[in-house]
């Protein structure tokens, strides 16, 4: 029997090894777009822009997006990309996508602007943002899947 | 060049939420299901991004151009405000929802995944809305 509030941790899909590289690649793109560029790189922040772009703010922008596009023709070259499983329904996707859109924008970041290189230089906003969407994020998951049972 | 670079930095970072496999949406599910059974992945993907965006940011302290000469661009506003927090109260209810962030949708779209593609549909649609409503 486990205790009811025991975090019961999924070793069969804990994949440690490749989180932590993923994460190192991801730091080191942060780190290139920052020392070259000199530009934070947030996604939404970078998707954004383009939304109504301005002079001299939409090169670097498509460049790098194309580059995120191109990762999984890349990767695949070499390797079978991981397992995709969505299990939103399209209009639950649509739903989601208006509220990461809108939120990002009005919250000035994602998990990327705000997550990573916001919290690599210590910014009290991008750790109250961090906090705030991570906890939602939970309580979204904890409603949708334990207390309306998955109807999404 | 810094459109290079850009693109360059872009590639690695696609290829990082790739092999950290945070474009999985049941991966990132499975992180914030707390309550269920929990797949600490994706904290050590920002623990490890933390480890080396932190360095990159620390060895640039104090300087003001680019190793290509460009300005650095870094936040300024300081004060945690009203838009702060319910923006991204907002982008956590979305994140809950479908498992997905602005960087895995963007990479799920290059790769023709239909779902990344509704998503990132809607996610401009939410964008321009912010700008259409908000942005001065």
């Amino acid at each position: 029997m486990i205790a009811e509030e025991e975090v019961v941790m999924d070793g069969a899909h804990f994949t440690p090894f490749a989180a932590l590289i993923g994460g190192l690649l991801i730091g080191t793109a942060s780190v290139v777009l920052l020392w070259f560029n000199g530009r934070i790189a947030g996604i939404s922040g970078i998707v954004g822009g383009l939304v109504r772009p301005r002079t001299g703010e939409v090169g670097w922008r498509v460049a790098f997006l194309l580059g995120l596009m191109l990762a999984p023709w890349l990767y695949g070259v070499f390797h079978p990309l991981p397992e995709i499983q969505v299990q939103a329904s399209t209009g639950l996707l649509i739903v989601a996508g208006l509220l990461v859109g809108f939120g990002t924008r009005y919250g000035s970041g994602c998990t990327s602007g705000h997550g990573v290189c916001g919290l690599s230089r210590f910014s009290l906003r991008s750790l109250v943002a961090t906090l705030c969407f991570m906890l939602v994020g939970a309580v979204t998951v904890f409603m949708v899947r334990h207390v309306l049972g998955g109807v999404a | 060049m810094k459109n290079l670079f850009a693109g360059l930095a872009g590639l690695i970072f696609g290829l990082g939420l790739i092999v950290g496999q945070m474009v999985n949406p049941a991966k990132v599910l499975g992180f914030l299901d707390v309550a269920g059974m929990w797949d600490p992945s994706l904290a050590l993907v920002m623990g490890g991004a933390l480890a080396v965006a932190s360095v990159g940011f620390y060895l640039l302290r104090g300087c003001a151009q680019s190793l290509l000469g460009l300005s650095i661009q870094l936040p300024s506003k300081i004060a945690v405000d009203r838009p702060l927090v319910i923006g991204s109260l907002l982008f956590g209810a979305g994140w809950g929802l479908a498992g997905i962030c602005p960087g895995p949708a963007i990479v799920l779209a290059g790769a023709g995944v239909s779902s990344g593609l509704i998503f990132v549909t809607a996610m401009l649609a939410g964008m321009a809305t912010y700008d259409w409503l908000l942005r001065a």
